[in-house]
């Protein structure tokens, strides 16, 4: 078992991170998603 | 027979002889969260429930969270099977709009910073010396978010689930009163004023649609633990974007979410039973939760800061504080800040994209969370 600083902080670099990371991803995907499906008056 | 009568009498006053002063400090806090919910207004469709749930469980001998008592049947069948938060967040979904977020994506960076507070407070949990698990619970009272913290809580500490819930949910009602304090201190006069352009609608029902979908599929693969919660939230607002199913739509707006939030606000009330309840853990966690929130809000607006200077003064900072996942609250009092140093400003928009962001990123931070403990074996 690893001990309560190395998990505490794994968690703050990867888990922090992971979360930046992945919203950092949605935010591409949906300026790209806008790009391919631009608004049209209609809509 | 002088004896069958006193008996008699004694089953009448057993309850009273059971009483611990703990349940009576518990129905005392339970009648202040219904005094929160009526008279203050402090999301009385949660504290109501919870607090009536509260005061009955502490009656003592009436049994109600043993094996077959009422609270008991609710609580298992919807808290440990995790179905209560999950069906909260299709409601939820179906509640929310993300097209301010998606005007505008760099707002999901926003609700990113608002997670902050949920990692430094797992930090401080662990100096103080509570498990893993417990600590990831406490850290997560951060998410600002009832649904996501319940379902963690449910999952790996169940017995700090009273506390975290309670936390979580008050937390959220005080939103109003906790942010503005931290959002002046941390920002200037100019920064204050600083008015956003408004936004020009770009945002295609196409794109809309294909969000719910695409969010679940990425986020999914990122996070598989976390996906029940993703899932769930996107199911909702892929209903209400695609058009197509109303009644269905209507129904997760509204009878679902009714029922569910009278059903899990009642067994949350019914984990606060005195002797469990009442113990210096409890009031730790309720000191973590508080700082969790106060950090997710130091960690938005300066992130928010951060923007403002790399824009050239385009964004305002205050937005940043709606980074977190009390929605729509937190977006109303940017709003309400926002117009208070400067009434040309009209903030609602931007900080409603930052709030939906934070909605998505309370729920991402979760689920990269639990995908972390797997990945270490912790869980």
């Amino acid at each position: 078992m690893m001990d309560k600083w190395t998990f505490g902080l794994t968690m703050l670099i990867v888990g922090m991170g992971g979360t930046i990371v992945t919203l950092i991803l949605f935010s591409f995907i949906m300026s790209a998603l806008k790009k391919i499906f631009p608004y049209k008056k209609e809509d | 027979m002088v004896d069958a009568i006193l008996s008699g009498l004694s089953g009448l006053v057993a309850g009273c002889a059971a009483l611990h002063w703990s349940n009576v400090l518990m129905m005392i806090i339970g009648g202040v969260l219904l005094y929160l919910g009526i008279k203050k207004d402090f999301e009385p469709l949660l504290l109501v429930p919870i607090g009536f749930g509260c005061i009955i469980v502490n009656v003592p001998l009436a049994d109600l969270m043993e094996k077959e008592g009422f609270l008991r049947i609710i609580y298992d069948m919807g808290i440990i099977t995790e179905l209560f938060p999950l069906l909260i967040f299709v409601g939820i979904g179906a509640m929310t709009d993300f097209r301010p977020v998606l005007e505008n994506p760099y707002t999901f960076l926003l609700g990113a910073a608002g997670q902050f507070g949920i990692f430094l407070t797992l930090l401080l949990a662990l100096v103080l010396n509570f498990p893993y698990k417990d600590a990831v619970t406490i850290g997560i009272i951060g998410a600002c978010d009832g649904p996501t913290v319940i379902y963690v809580a449910s999952q790996y500490a169940p017995h700090l689930l009273g506390a975290v819930s309670v936390a979580a949910y008050s937390y959220m009602s005080l939103v109003p009163v906790l942010q503005p304090p931290i959002m002046k201190m941390l920002t200037t006069q100019k920064e204050r004023e600083t008015v956003m352009k408004t936004h020009q609608k770009t945002v295609s029902d196409t794109t809309a649609l294909l969000f719910p979908v695409i969010i679940t599929i990425v986020g999914g693969l990122i996070a598989p633990k976390g996906l029940p919660l993703l899932a769930t939230i996107m199911l909702g607002n892929f209903m209400k974007e695609s058009g197509a199913v109303s009644r269905l739509t209507k129904c997760a707006e509204n009878e679902l979410s009714n029922i569910v939030t009278l059903l899990l606000g009642i067994s949350i009330g019914a984990t606060m039973s005195g002797p469990e309840f009442v113990k210096p853990t409890t009031l730790i966690i309720l000191c973590l939760g508080l700082l969790a929130i106060c950090l997710d809000t130091v960690c938005g607006v300066l992130f928010g800061k951060i923007l403002y200077y790399i824009t050239g003064g385009k964004v305002n900072p205050l937005i940043g504080a709606a980074g977190i996942s009390a929605f729509p609250m937190s977006a109303r009092v940017v709003q309400r800040e926002g117009q208070k140093y400067n009434k040309r400003n009209f903030l609602l928009m931007h900080a409603m994209g930052a709030n939906a962001g934070g909605q998505v990123g309370s729920v991402m931070a979760a689920a990269v969370m639990l995908s972390v403990l797997k990945g270490m074996g912790i869980i």
